[in-house]
């Protein structure tokens, strides 16, 4: 189960904006985060991953302690196992497609069964200026799945993909989460992108 | 010709860009994120030398270092170190003064690098030290030749704060620059022009080679 209860004071266009959740999400949800633009969808997710700390608030999952601000307690994002797809990738310009894989894990069976499901197996040598900003994005989600994570987080995750690939995606994706036996938080701004996948849906800014 | 001042030189600034490599990174890095008073004034005090006159530096440096005086005085008493008119004094005032030219371009290139990356490495869980030697250290190669390159290169080129802290003394602390003044002053300018067409010549390929090894990432050594 995921607790969060943060506030956290944001910086916005409009001056000084409040960013308060407070949720609970059973253990292999996928959940839904959405909003305007701006209301800190991005910033609730790095909050989670360890990413950006709130003024005030907890996360734990499953049981374990992630933060609690009262305690001035924060688990470093290296001891939480999340993976985390950025908005813009973050994907490593040093990197060849494989060694961002191996950076990751030294699983090599896992990294090949990764590069299938991303249809990357042609690119392994290519460096991410050299992809497509859908094979980018593909990049990103295999390298955030590399560490066999136990909460995948998404900041909008096939927004550069086009409908078939978007939806071959997402189905190979849920089996992967539901293979891994985790959960996912994905933060989306097109209303039918994951609803038949979502179980939960968080909803900020409203 | 007499070859030694030259070779001096060249052994001042070795030492000093692999001195000032060692520091300049960690403390780049540590300057790099986020700001604070402390570092405003660090900032401030690394970038001096820039509009100091280089015989500011070298009177403070010969007065702190001078054995007669505060920490000269206690090294020489205490450790039999002198660092007046010796070459290890050559080596602090060029690491003091050459500072901003090898923390300047590492700092600002790992400032443009986007947060995301080191974010990302972090929920790979790298540890700081190997995202920094993986990520961000590979990420900024360009900028951290050209803060080699400017580092060596203006420690070729340094006059007044040698020959204030070190003088003039034959295979000690006569490197090429004040070799060429002390030619001049002796009107022998024959010496003087093939010391300087060896240290023109040094310079133009090191910084010709910055300029190619750069070309791909298109940043001239200056940025």
């Amino acid at each position: 189960m995921i607790v969060i209860n943060i506030e956290k004071k944001m910086r916005t266009y409009k001056g000084y904006e409040q960013l308060k959740v407070d949720s609970w999400l059973p253990a292999n949800s996928i959940t839904k985060i959405s909003g305007p633009s701006g209301a800190g969808k991005t910033t609730l997710l790095k909050i989670i991953g360890g990413l950006i700390l709130p003024e005030k608030g907890k996360v734990s999952f499953d049981g374990q302690l992630w933060l609690d601000t009262g305690q001035k307690f924060v688990l470093p994002p290296q001891k939480r196992n999340i993976g985390f797809v950025f908005q813009h990738y973050a994907l490593f310009p040093n990197m060849t497609v494989l060694q961002h894989l191996q950076y990751a894990t030294n699983d090599a069976a896992w990294i090949d069964r990764l590069l299938h499901f991303g249809k990357l197996e042609t690119l392994v040598k290519h460096k991410p200026e050299f992809l497509s900003g859908g094979q980018q994005q593909r990049l990103a989600i295999l390298r955030a799945l590399a560490i066999k994570p136990r909460l995948l987080l998404m900041d909008e995750p096939f927004s550069a993909l086009d409908y078939d690939m978007r939806s071959e995606l997402i189905r190979d994706l849920y089996s992967i989460i539901k293979e891994l036996d985790a959960s996912c938080i994905i933060v989306s701004h097109n209303p039918n992108e994951i609803e038949h996948m979502a179980t939960h849906h968080i909803k900020i800014g409203y | 010709m007499d070859w030694s001042p030259i070779w001096l030189t060249l052994k001042l600034a070795a030492a000093t860009t692999a001195i000032l490599l060692l520091i300049g990174l960690p403390l780049a890095y540590w300057l790099s994120k986020g700001r604070s008073f402390i570092k405003i004034i660090l900032d401030a005090l690394i970038a001096m030398p820039l509009v100091l006159p280089p015989s500011v530096l070298g009177f403070y440096l010969l007065l702190a270092f001078s054995p007669q005086h505060g920490i000269g005085h206690w090294l020489q008493h205490n450790l039999n170190i002198q660092f007046v008119f010796s070459f290890p004094g050559l080596v602090l005032a060029s690491v003091i003064y050459s500072l901003p030219f090898m923390i300047g371009p590492i700092k600002s290139a790992l400032q443009q690098l986007p947060l995301s990356l080191s974010q990302a490495s972090y929920t790979l869980g790298k540890s700081e030290f190997e995202t920094f030697r993986r990520v961000l250290l590979p990420n900024i190669r360009p900028s951290l030749l050209t803060a080699i390159v400017l580092t060596f290169a203006h420690t070729l080129g340094e006059f007044g704060v040698v020959l204030m802290i070190g003088g003039n003394i034959p295979n000690v602390t006569r490197v090429a620059s004040i070799a060429i003044y002390d030619a001049v002053e002796n009107m022998d300018y024959a010496s003087a022009n093939n010391y300087s067409l060896v240290l023109f010549s040094l310079t133009f390929i090191i910084v010709i080679a910055v300029f190619i090894f750069n070309k791909h990432s298109a940043k001239s050594p200056l940025e």
